[in-house]
């Protein structure tokens, strides 16, 4: 087991940091206090990280933010960065409409070329 | 669900040149790219490219891209654009969003060329309007025409900040300074070197406090940082900008090959998550293929090649190729490649300091804290001599795959060998006849045609010159040397442009001799008064 | 800012579309047809495309290039809409974003 998925272990008490209110997922405007709190409540992996706070839910879908949080949870842990699983790859990989997502196009109506 | 033989995701050069090399083999293939415009980014590289013949050196990246999709199209290569890929699956079926419809779409075998995506820093401040990705500006600049910003400090020392920096004066903007909280310059030397020899400041070992501006980006502070990249009181220093721009590194955009449960490792010398991969190319889902920077970071040039191996080993994955032909064409790419991947900038060389070229010769510590190569350092090198007459002075310090100099020279007079990476030799008996070609053809603007004595106390310099307005000829003007400081008065004795030189123009001033090995740059002086009312064109 | 590059050293001079009308907030403004929204936004000076939904902080042009999503604003009645890969058309309706503005 690596020591992300070590839950046994104690992490060192949450000490407030003067950036803190550093913004660091512009989407969903999530600061880097937030997300280190949210390690000391328990929230070691990315995927977990994502859900609890929505750091890299927001419109751009984390294209921006998640090295940048990978690297605070990785420093609250005390692991290096390349140790954290990133959060779960899924459809859709881009911003998309809801009625877009479910708009399947009409396979018989299409010609050889689509469109 | 439509059947493809092969399915590329992304149309920039690694996907272009694997759907090119497949097609041409038979196979059917179509390229989905999300942008409405095909080619990557290459159609914003605007610089001449390094390397040798086969990797199309000194041709500007937007000229490889309009040839790129012309083969494309030759081969009968699908490209459909505006087309977001928003899944991928283990076997090999995606979904694609066109218009406001959702397609699924099945291949035999898939080539995900994703590229990169810009790394950002954080500070107070960086997100207000006029901070912008260095990316951004390019966009901005080479594709849409229109200025980022009028005064810009760029962090990171990169090749992406370093060139996007010298973009950003060629379209008239002032870059006020480099920074970058690395001790030493990460780019090319060539790349710093043209960029401060127009007079910008490198701030090696500092970065950015703060950003400032209620609305949007009005001004910077940069301090120093030690060695544990904590600022180092009493070092602030403040600039007036409208354009803060962040060229902090890529990473691979590899999101849609962890979905379709490809093998993935964090390789810091990749840049991040990439896919683990064979010899060819293929990731660890038979028939899912990554090429060019998705699975590593490194230049357009070898995303090309890579693409090309891709396209092969997809064509031999299904049937339309020998193993024994698969493996000759790769051999060959696979040379291609490797003369890529040498030298000090080597992806095995990232983040290692390097002291001494491959000739033992120690690297200009100037050049990597400012930029430069001062004027006692450079007369080190192989391709700095003195002779009687105009001849070539390459100003090359580092090993680079690069090498058009060496045949851009119609007499001989440069030397680099058989070693790509080597650096180049000014050769003693050879005779320059002025021709300028070495210098047009150095993609580091590195050459410069010098005679030293004309025999009335002056000496020409002929440079290279990429800006506009063009000085005539008789401008006056004053030298810079290669630092950007004034070093003695200059007058323009030709300005020489032809189509070979690919607009490089020849610019060559006279100046007193004594500067012959120091003038590097010229600036006219009107250029000086109009800087003045309007506010800064050229710093 | 909002400056158009009349001449490049390399790129020499950029073909662009007929110029066309668009509204910004309500006032008049003109661009090129088919260039991106933000850039003709840009030629006319703006930074602000939007402000945001929980601190109401101003955002602009951060990556051009349909990344980020920074840029965005309602266009023709539609929030969201990515300005910097948009493009302009004549007539449209380009107005600055609050929150979701949903």
């Amino acid at each position: 087991m690596n020591t992300v998925n070590d839950r046994s272990r104690e992490l060192a008490p949450f000490v407030p940091s003067p950036d803190d209110d550093m913004l660091i997922c512009r989407c969903e405007e999530i600061t880097k206090g937030e997300i280190r709190k949210a390690v000391h409540e328990g929230m070691w992996t990315m995927t977990e990280i994502r859900r609890y706070l929505r750091t890299g839910m927001g419109l751009c879908q984390g294209q921006t933010c998640a090295k940048l949080v990978k690297a605070i949870v990785a420093r609250e842990l005390g692991v290096p960065p390349a140790e954290l699983e990133p959060a779960t790859s899924r459809a859709p990989m881009r911003p998309i409409e809801m009625r877009i997502f479910a708009n399947e196009a009409n396979e018989t109506k299409e010609g050889q070329d689509d469109e | 669900m439509k059947r493809y033989d092969l399915i590329i995701i992304g149309a920039g050069p690694a996907g272009l040149s694997a759907a090119t090399t497949a097609a041409r083999r038979g196979l059917a293939v179509v390229v989905f790219d999300e942008n409405e415009k095909p080619g990557g980014q290459l159609f914003k590289q605007i610089h001449k490219f390094f390397g040798s013949k086969e990797h199309q050196a000194k041709v500007r990246g937007f000229v490889i891209g309009r040839q790129l999709l012309d083969e494309a199209d030759a081969a009968g290569v699908q490209v459909q654009l505006n087309a977001t890929v928003i899944g991928l699956y283990q076997d090999k079926e995606i979904v694609v969003k066109i218009g406001t419809e959702v397609h699924h779409y099945k291949g035999d075998a898939i080539i995900v060329a994703t590229g990169a995506s810009e790394n950002m820093v954080t500070f107070p401040g960086w997100t207000l309007p006029g901070v912008i990705g260095a990316g951004a500006a390019q966009t901005m600049m080479n594709l849409h025409g229109i200025l980022p910003g009028k005064r810009v400090l760029m962090l990171g020392s990169g090749n992406v900040g370093l060139v996007v920096s010298f973009q950003l004066l060629q379209c008239g903007c002032e870059v006020v300074a480099l920074v970058d909280a690395a001790p030493r310059v990460g780019g090319y030397g060539v790349h710093a070197s043209k960029v401060a020899r127009t007079g910008v400041p490198f701030y090696l070992s500092h970065t950015i406090v703060a950003a400032e501006g209620d609305e949007c980006v009005t001004g910077v502070t940069i301090a120093e940082v030690d060695s544990n990249f904590t600022f180092i009181a009493g070092t602030e220093k403040h600039f007036d900008v409208d354009t803060i721009c962040l060229a902090v590194g890529l990473s691979p955009m590899s999101q849609l090959l962890k979905m379709a449960g490809c093998q993935m490792e964090d390789n810091p010398k990749r840049g991040g998550q990439t896919p683990i991969c064979d010899a060819v190319g293929m990731t660890s889902v038979a028939g899912i293929f990554a090429a060019g920077d998705v699975s590593g970071i490194e230049e357009a040039s070898s995303a090309m090649i890579e693409g090309r191996m891709a396209g092969i080993a997809a064509a031999h994955y299904l049937g339309y190729l020998e193993t024994q032909e698969r493996d000759a064409a790769l051999a060959d790419l696979n040379t291609a490649l490797d003369g890529l991947r040498q030298g000090m900038f080597a992806p095995k060389n990232r983040g290692k300091a390097i002291a001494e070229t491959e000739e033992g010769i120690a690297i200009s510590a100037n050049l990597l804290k400012n930029g430069y190569v001062a004027d006692d350092e450079v007369a080190r090198f192989p391709g700095v001599t003195h002779r009687t007459g105009v001849h070539p002075v390459i100003e090359c310090t580092q090993n680079i795959p690069c090498n058009p100099c060496q045949d851009a020279c119609p007499k001989g007079c440069i030397s680099i060998g058989s070693n790509i990476t080597s650096l180049p030799i000014a050769v003693a008996d050879a005779d320059c006849i002025n021709c300028g070609m070495c210098v047009a053809s150095c993609s580091g603007q590195a050459i410069f045609l010098v005679d030293e004595d004309c025999g009335d106390g002056t000496a020409t310099v002929t440079i290279p010159y990429e800006f506009l307005p063009l000085p005539a000829e008789g401008t006056m003007g004053v030298a810079l040397g290669r630092d950007g400081k004034r070093v003695c008065e200059a007058a323009v004795v030709s300005v020489k442009s032809a189509k070979a030189y690919d607009k490089t123009h020849l610019l060559t001033m006279r100046v007193p001799k004594a500067f012959a090995m120091k003038a590097r740059f010229f600036k006219p002086t009107m250029l000086k008064a109009f800087e003045k009312c309007e506010g800064g064109v050229m710093q | 800012m909002g400056e158009r590059i009349a001449e490049h050293p390399i790129l020499g001079v950029l073909e662009k579309g007929q110029p066309v009308k668009f509204t910004f907030d309500g006032k008049e403004l003109e661009g090129f047809e088919g260039e991106p929204i933000a850039v003709a936004l840009k030629a006319a000076g703006l930074m602000v495309h939007r402000y945001t939904k929980k601190e109401h902080k101003p955002r602009g042009v951060f990556c051009a290039i349909g990344r980020c999503t920074d840029c965005v604003m309602v266009v023709d009645g539609v929030p969201n809409v990515r300005t910097c890969i948009t493009p302009l058309k004549a007539g449209m309706n380009v107005q600055t974003q609050y929150g979701t503005n949903v």
